[in-house]
């Protein structure tokens, strides 16, 4: 029954979310500010898990195909599958389910006690829509950036990884990563990451949304933001890859 | 006129507002007066639709408000300007934003007529050189006074208060109830005003209207109450040793 609820209560919210803004102007704004503080402060913390997963990654498919037999280009070839179709798009939105969900769910969490989405309905705004329809747009637009950008920076970091400790040569690791590549990969990769982003955007925003009392249970609908969301990730994870993969 | 008739809200299975009926009246300041936790806010919020009133009828200058449909109530909304307890103040824009952002939202007016009554706003509640300040950057006073200029800058018809003068220093209670009256009287507003402060009620209160338990208990104004034979409603105003000693002076002078 309460998952029931609970399902019900994020459809009829994300009904009030889809409704034709008031002003286009002031939707524009509040879309530009949520890419700075959703999408650009993420940016960081991407490049530095990315490079360091990239080069992890790396060395462990290396000693894993540590055989006579195969080709050791392999390891760029495999590297570069398991970052484009896994690393980058699940990881990194689950990272960023950590980081922004919680922000999202804090930021409107706060709002609803102090009575600012009161305030909002009170001046006739509808503020689902107002608050949370520009984190939606904007984390569907960022978001695929930041994934593009830590593929890129994860198989560089692969690379480094390979150079400097020898494991595979550099023109090999090159060769590797062009073999046999199929950009629909990319594709799949980017599909994940939009639906990620939307997942991330909107359950964490019903969670501030819905949120009742005080700073405690502000703190409490940012923590089930970031587990809930990682959660239906998962399980997105899964069904998109059935469907597109297979 | 706003009349509330025979409204009723709970939440689950906790009654807060039972059969109540009040009438406000245009140009006066209404207080609402009675201890925390005896349905004020619910009572407000019900009147203005943040709540939804489980029966009854309220009614704004001759319009049933209470069954109106969403787009409806939306246009009797941007008549109705509210001053919330803590302010309510969007934390992410500075003072002027917050001021501009009714305007922004719903009026047609140019950059230089929206800055220019934001200033007149901030101007009528003394609140000057704050445009740029953010509410964390300010005071609890001066809060109140933006949240107010907020409230007033769409030239509203209605004007909700919860408890406007909760936590500030006595001296800045008063300033901020006399702005809530002078804006009252100058700009013919229909006033309601939470309140639990004894102070507001003599100084302020046109009509005051005592809850207990989410009932109705006693009306009147600021000077019948101090007269009023009304047990409970003697409890609460004579609450606090101020108070005590007001009614003996008043009663050692009537002798
Ligand atoms: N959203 C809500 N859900 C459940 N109970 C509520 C809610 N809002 C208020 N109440 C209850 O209603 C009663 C009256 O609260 P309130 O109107 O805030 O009191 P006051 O403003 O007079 O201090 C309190 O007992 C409070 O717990
Ligand atoms: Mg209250």
């Amino acid at each position: 029954m309460h998952a029931f609820n609970y399902i019900g209560r994020y459809f009829i919210l994300l009904r009030y979310v889809f409704v034709k803004p008031e002003k286009r102007s002031i939707y524009w704004k509040m879309i530009i500010r949520e890419i700075d503080v959703l999408g650009l402060d993420s940016l960081g913390i991407t490049l530095i898990i990315s490079i360091f997963v990239g080069a992890v990654i790396t060395i462990q498919t290396a000693s894993n195909i540590d055989n006579p037999l195969y080709p050791n280009y392999l390891v760029g070839f495999a590297s570069r599958e398991s970052i484009i179709l896994e690393f980058s798009p699940t990881i990194v939105s689950l990272i960023l389910a950590g980081k922004v969900g919680s922000r999202i769910a804090s930021e409107i969490g706060t709002m609803r006690i102090t009575e600012q989405i009161d305030a909002l309905e009170m001046m006739g705004v509808n503020s689902a829509g107002y608050l949370i329809l520009p984190k939606i747009i904007a984390s569907v637009f960022i978001n695929p950036f930041l994934v593009i950008i830590s593929m890129f920076v994860s198989i560089w970091g692969g690379w480094i990884a390979s150079v400097t400790t020898g494991l595979v040569s550099s023109s090999n690791y090159i060769y590797g990563l062009q073999y046999g590549f199929k950009p629909f990969t990319i594709t799949y990769a980017l599909i994940k990451t939009v639906v990620f982003a939307f997942i991330i955007t909107t359950v964490s925003s019903c969670e501030g949304y819905y949120t009742r009392g005080s700073s405690l249970d502000v703190g409490r609908a940012s923590t089930r933001a970031v587990v809930y969301s990682s959660i239906v990730i998962l399980l997105f994870n899964l069904i998109l890859t059935q469907l597109l993969l297979i | 006129m706003i009349e509330v008739r025979n409204i009723s809200k709970s939440f689950g299975e906790k009654k807060v507002i039972k059969d109540f009926s009040v009438n406000f009246e245009r140009g006066k300041t209404n207080l609402v007066i009675g201890q925390s936790g005896s349905g004020k806010t619910v009572l407000l919020k019900s009147i203005v639709g943040i709540n939804s009133i489980d029966s009854g009828q309220i009614i704004y200058d001759g319009r049933v408000y209470s069954e109106m449909d969403v787009k409806e109530k939306k246009e009797i909304r941007k008549e109705i300007g509210m001053l919330f307890q803590g302010g309510a103040l969007f934390d992410y824009m500075t003072v002027q934003e917050n001021v501009k952002f009714p305007l922004d939202m719903f009026s047609e007016m140019s950059e230089e007529e929206k800055i220019e009554r934001v200033n007149f706003c901030l101007n009528r509640v003394n609140l000057t050189n704050s445009n740029k300040l953010y509410p964390s950057e300010l005071s609890g006073g001066m809060k109140k006074r933006a949240a107010i200029a907020r409230a007033i800058s769409v030239n509203p018809k209605y004007l909700f208060c919860d408890e406007p003068n909760s936590g500030l220093d006595p001296k800045s209670s008063i300033l901020i109830d006399n702005l809530i009256r002078e804006l009252t009287v100058e700009f013919q507003t229909i006033t309601i005003i939470n309140t639990h402060d004894m102070n507001s009620v003599v100084e302020i209160g046109d009509k005051v209207t005592f809850i207990l338990k989410g009932v109705k208990w006693w009306e009147g104004d600021r000077n019948d109450i101090l007269f009023s034979d009304n047990p409970e409603l003697n409890e609460f105003v004579y609450a606090t040793e101020l108070m005590k000693k007001l009614k003996s002076t008043k009663a050692k002078r009537t002798n």
